[in-house]
């Protein structure tokens, strides 16, 4: 069960920053997993009252407040457009509208957990994460980071460029979170992709290789596809074995990058 | 007359429809004392231990803590949990608390306080030692192992069910008609699998939940959401060690069932706080506790032998079922009977022998329960799936091994007891549901592409109408003084009608609207005696007490009537509206009739009538579905599901279809994504909805469900049942299509993607 | 700490713990239609509209709605009624207890899509958990709604 002494909603920023230099304070994101932590916390920050709800559009990127709840995020025309329904497609197996309603951008990247869907497709879309002290870094910087990193998330910051995206996940039923994830992006030339869920978190594979670099057959997409499955590392828990992720990786990777050439 | 049936078979609305639909405060959490005390559990960590020394003084000191109670505050006379008629089938194995706990999750102290807060901080407060045991985790070890589970010389067997505290056994029986070993001898081909189920939950929206609080009358008053209020009483009695007198048990609306709420899992402790502190109380499960400590579906191993002709003529059905009742016995002793009687009955055109043995064994696993199907649903994913493998593996369409094979209006069950089917549509389920679904077409595997193929499976089932010769129902009609009527009854609508259903069945009998009917129940200083709201039974069982009730009112009715019109009670008859006389000279409105009873009156205008069946008529389904199946991923998406079903005459169509489409996405649930696993210290890992995935609106495809009507000579209006028989057909219907689809047959559910890619053909 | 926000149209201030649950203050407050059925955000019993979008109340605390405007089923009972009644007319309200939370987001689905197709109504219910009807009567309930307001 999950106790909170204090709550203060955050006049700043600067003040939410020293208020979580404290170790038993915590910032609230949409409280939807956090709830079922079994802890006590000290003073729980809200960032609800700085604006930091919304996704703003600049002439470079989507600016993605740590606030903004999934479901903006799903629902978002710009974010959509740019990566043809991929964001909507990676958050819509996210239990329901409700929980999309209350989880946030912010709670999300920040847990870090290995099934997030938002980090995957954030990932693949090259998002950088923007923190109140240490400044903008990259999603895989970011995901290096120790646990016990006491920073702000402001902000996601995804950047506007010409991309093709497919996003596929693997799930035992619909609404579950997923056993795999997987987006693959094609963006001058350059095919890439991130799988996460291994259960373990989401990590970029390039085509270093070659194998789609001449243009994407049936069998450089299969090869790609082993590629990664080779690549990346799997673990086993309850949802699935290692051996079966290893396997799955290898079929989306393969269907997401043909998708993408079907797509044109 | 104008008394012609008009509601009998019509699908109207739910008398309680609108105000569940907007949501008004009925249920159990809503209609108590906010302010009762909180009750809650302090949990056993370990599968099997014994409690060195327990020490509550801290724990006591937080603010708030009105009680703490351990094992040695409780009355030391077992009894059970089990709602079942008494004696119980279930051995007496339990205390309210002891000093061995025997599955993670057994209790270990009960905590009253005033807020959650408080009661949760004297939890962790409370300093335990436990002696940590050898557990029993194992069904196959479980028999005769040196670790027993109830060694307590106290432990005591009601019936004689085969029970044995000293081996781990439950219950132990073998049955058999013709020489089993000789037919198979005789067939051209025999073959033997086994099957194996997991402890599948109820997962009810409603968590277990009771209140309890002393009347005006110094007696125990219990509101708890329940299927079986009067087994609830003597359970509370036995338990506190109390009279039943004391004990009044009454159930507001309830947020589902299906069998979990036949058990009495949480009445006891805040009844037991109460009765000592003489505070209300108020003790509401979590989810996880519900996931871990209620009363699931027993665990079955079954291994099937059949014995057949190359052209399909099944002769022998051989069957051994191992059931897992986990820590305490709960129908354990019952559930396990229905894997075998419910399953090779529907074969009983072709077959000439069989034989059906079991062991009931203890583990120190969650103690299971009655859930919807209450082991037929177990016995009869192994038979069916056996019987697909066998049509399978001989190049036959299962659906004519079935025509050749199956059980016709008329015959004599051997495996049922002996019982004749009356009514039994059961070929005709099978042809109109091959219709509908296109049996023809859809049966072919056909490859769809992008590693994508389309399959079929097919499945019967049947069940029961009640325990036969056992149930007891019954209903108090009541004419009022405005000429309405009242209808009192201790069944227990769980969500499912029967408060419509048998309003529906009085209006008929009464020649009345539905409107003009008040149900109530149940309550056990009000409501007559009823079994309970279990066993597939309250419409065939409480159904025919409402019509035998209804013909005695009448004929009160009559005697009143000819005494204002000055005749003899044989002259008149009663139209609904008046009792007439029959030649036509007279007639006394019902108003009147009402009215005349408040003065000076000798007649009864209130009649309780009660009903027991000798029989135990079958309802029968037939499913049939189409899944599309990912050879690359493993993923399996139900398509299309049709199913018919003949549950005699549906008294409400509409409701008859809802339990139907509800009993087969919970199948669909069993047979895909519902799985129960234990870590090696017996601890449960889908232990909440985020991990035992019940399927969403998005993992059940399309149902279609239609009736074949039969006629029930012994039910109400020609019904049976429909509650049950409906989860049946899931399991082995999509285990036939994934093996359609895959040449693998997955005898163990669920069977989930991982499953389905990771499983060879030549390793199954 | 004090909170006020608007509840089913009426102002309120109250005094609340910080880790008092959205869903137990509206509880408090009579509005008994709003369900607990699991801890894990899964099953959308406890849904409420905060300004108007669905959310878990299982998963807010009190103190976020504060200077919000909060609606539970007792705030929303014509607007339910309208197409409860047809959920009615096929039985598939059940044992009931499911159905706040979906009736409530379905009032969200139909305010935000007017004529949603099949699809769309399963993605968007997705998040509300029945164990009774096996959803079938639920969707027909909305589609006869769907189509009466079409005269169909």
């Amino acid at each position: 069960m999950l106790t909170i002494r204090q709550y203060v909603r955050a006049e700043s920023l600067e003040e939410a920053y020293t208020l979580a230099q404290k170790r038993n304070n915590m910032v609230l994101g949409g409280m939807a997993w956090t709830k079922m932590y079994n802890r006590s916390i000290g003073t729980a920050i809200d960032l609800g009252g700085l604006g930091l709800d919304t996704i703003e559009e600049t002439d470079e990127a989507y600016l993605i407040g740590a606030m903004t709840p999934l479901r903006v995020l799903e629902q978002h025309v710009g974010l959509n457009a740019m990566t043809q329904g991929a964001v909507a497609e990676s958050l819509k197996g996210i239990v329901g509208v409700q929980f999309r309603n209350t989880a946030t951008v912010g709670g999300s990247v920040w847990a870090r957990f290995g099934f997030s869907d938002v980090t995957t497709i954030l990932m693949a879309l090259e998002a950088r994460v923007e923190l109140y002290q240490r400044g903008v870094m990259t999603m895989e910087e970011f995901a290096l980071l120790p646990r016990t990193e006491r920073d702000i998330l402001v902000r996601v910051i995804v950047p506007k460029m010409e991309r093709s995206v497919c996003y596929l996940s693997q799930r035992n039923t619909k609404t579950d979170i997923p056993v795999l994830t997987c987006a693959v992006v094609r963006r001058g030339g350059e095919t890439f992709a991130v799988v996460g869920a291994r259960p373990r978190n989401a990590e970029v594979y390039r085509d270093t290789e070659g194998l789609l670099a001449s243009g994407v057959t049936e069998e450089g997409a299969c090869a790609f596809g082993e590629s990664v499955a080779r690549r990346a590392s799997f673990g086993s828990n309850c949802r699935a074995g290692k051996e079966y992720r290893q396997k799955v990786a290898a079929v989306l990777v393969r269907r997401a990058v043909l998708t993408l050439d079907k797509e044109g | 007359m104008s008394m012609e049936k008009k509601f009998v078979n019509s699908g109207i609305r739910k008398k309680d429809a609108m105000q569940l639909l907007l949501g008004k405060p009925l249920y159990t959490c809503d209609v108590t004392r906010k302010d009762a005390l909180v009750v809650k559990l302090l949990r056993s960590p370990h599968a099997h231990a014994l409690i060195e020394s327990i020490d509550t003084s801290i724990a006591e000191k937080v603010e708030g803590i009105a009680a703490i109670y351990t094992y040695k505050d409780v009355p030391q006379k077992r009894f059970t949990l089990a709602g079942q008629t008494s004696p119980e089938p279930s051995p007496w194995d339990r205390l309210i608390l002891d000093r061995r706990v025997r599955y993670v999750g057994d209790g270990v102290a009960i905590v009253a306080g005033e807020t959650e807060k408080a009661v949760d901080m004297a939890l962790r407060r409370i300093k335990v030692k436990y002696q940590v045991l050898e557990p029993v985790l194992d069904i196959h070890s479980a028999l005769d192992n040196p670790v027993l589970v109830h060694p307590e010389e106290d432990w005591v067997s009601m019936l004689p069910v085969g029970a044995d505290n000293k081996r781990n056994l439950v219950a132990h029986e073998v049955t058999s008609d013709g020489d089993v070993e000789a037919v198979m001898k005789d067939c051209e081909v025999t073959f033997q699998r086994t099957y194996h189920t997991k402890s599948c939950q109820q997962a009810m929206m409603e968590t277990f939940r009771t209140y309890t609080e002393m009347d005006a009358y110094g007696r125990l008053h219990v509101v708890s959401s329940t299927q079986i209020v009067f087994h609830l009483r003597r359970i509370i009695a036995n338990a506190l060690d109390i009279p039943k007198s004391k004990v009044r048990v009454e159930k507001p609306r309830i947020g589902g069932g299906f069998g979990a709420k036949q058990t009495s899992v949480a009445e006891v402790y805040p009844a037991f706080v109460t009765w000592k502190t003489g505070r209300p109380a108020r003790m509401v499960f979590s989810r996880k506790e519900c996931q871990t400590s209620g009363c699931p579906r027993h665990e079955m191993e079954m291994t099937v032998r059949i014995g057949a002709m190359k052209n399909g003529h099944i002769r022998a059905i051989d069957l051994y079922t191992l059931s897992n009742t986990g820590a305490y016995s709960e129908h354990g002793p019952t559930t396990v009977g229905l894997s075998g009687h419910k399953s090779i009955p529907m074969y009983t055109g072709g077959l000439e022998a069989f034989r059906f043995g079991y062991d009931v064994v203890y583990t120190n696993m969650q103690a299971a329960g009655a859930y919807r199907g209450y082991g037929a649903t177990q016995g009869i994913f192994a038979v069916e799936t056996a019987v697909n493998e066998l049509a399978e593996q001989l190049g036959l369409d299962p659906v004519k091994v079935r025509e050749m094979n199956l059980l016709k209006e008329g015959m004599v069950m051997p495996a049922y007891y002996g019982e004749k089917a009356n009514a039994c549509a059961l070929d005709r389920c099978l042809a109109r549901a091959s219709e509908i679904f296109g049996w023809a077409e859809k049966y072919p595997v056909r490859d769809m592409g992008n590693g994508k193929v389309r399959s079929a499976g097919v499945a019967m089932a049947m069940q029961g109408s009640c325990i036969s010769a056992l149930d007891v129902g019954s209903a108090t009609v009541r004419l009022q003084e405005d000429g309405t009527y009242t209808l009192s009854i201790g069944a227990a609508d769980m969500g499912t009608g029967c408060d419509t259903i048998l309003a529906q069945i009085m209006a008929d009998n009464m020649g009345c609207d539905v409107e003009d009917i008040a149900v109530f129940g149940a309550d056990t200083d009000t409501s007559p005696y009823d079994s309970g709201s279990y066993a597939s039974s309250t419409t065939y069982v409480t159904g025919m007490a409402v019509e035998k009730a209804c013909t005695e009112l009448k004929a009160n009715l009559c005697v009143i009537g000819a005494e204002m019109l000055g005749c003899k009670a044989e002259e008149v008859e009663f139209t609904g509206e008046a009792v007439m006389k029959k030649d036509g000279s007279g007639e006394v409105s019902l108003a009147d009739i009402a009215n005349k009873t408040t003065i000076f009156n000798n007649t009864n205008v209130q009649v309780t009538a009660s009903h027991s069946s000798p029989v135990s008529p079958p309802p029968y389904m037939v499913g049939m579905v189409e899944i599309e199946l990912d050879k690359e991923t493993g993923s399996v998406e139900v398509l299309d599901y049709k199913a018919v079903v003949d549950c005699g005459t549906p008294i409400n169509p509409n409701l008859a279809r809802i339990q139907a489409e509800g009993g087969i996405v919970q199948g669909i649930g069993m047979a895909l994504s519902e799985d129960v696993t234990y870590d090696e210290k017996g601890r449960i890992m889908e232990n909440s909805f985020f991990q035992y995935k019940i399927p969403t609106r998005l993992d059940m495809g399309r149902l279609q469900v239609e009736f074949e009507a039969s006629y029930e000579p012994t039910g109400p209006s020609g019904a049976k049942s429909i509650g049950e028989v409906v989860i049946n057909t899931p399991s082995p219907a999509i285990a036939h299509a994934v093996y359609r689809a895959t040449g693998v047959w997955h005898r163990t559910l669920p069977i989930t993607p991982e499953k389905v890619l990771m499983t060879k053909p030549e390793e199954a | 700490m004090e909170i006020k926000l608007t509840l089913n149209g009426k102002k309120i201030t109250a005094d609340v713990a910080p880790d008092l649950l959205l869903l137990d203050f509206v509880r408090d407050h009579g509005c008994l239609s709003v369900k607990r059925g699991c801890e894990t955000a899964n099953c959308g019993l406890c849904t409420v509209l905060m300004d108007g979008t669905p959310i878990l109340s299982c998963s807010t605390l009190a103190v976020r709605a504060d200077g919000h405007h909060v609606q539970t089923l007792e705030g929303l009972q014509e607007e339910a009624e309208d197409f409860a009644i047809f959920i009615a007319d096929q039985g598939a309200e059940q044992c009931g207890f499911c159905n706040p939370g979906f009736v409530m987001n379905t009032i969200a689905l139909l305010r935000e899509n007017p004529d949603p197709t099949d699809e769309e109504i399963k993605a968007y219910l997705a998040g509300n958990l029945c164990r009774c009807s096996g959803y079938e009567g639920q969707l027909r309930g909305i589609r006869a709604y769907l189509n009466s307001r079409k005269g169909v």
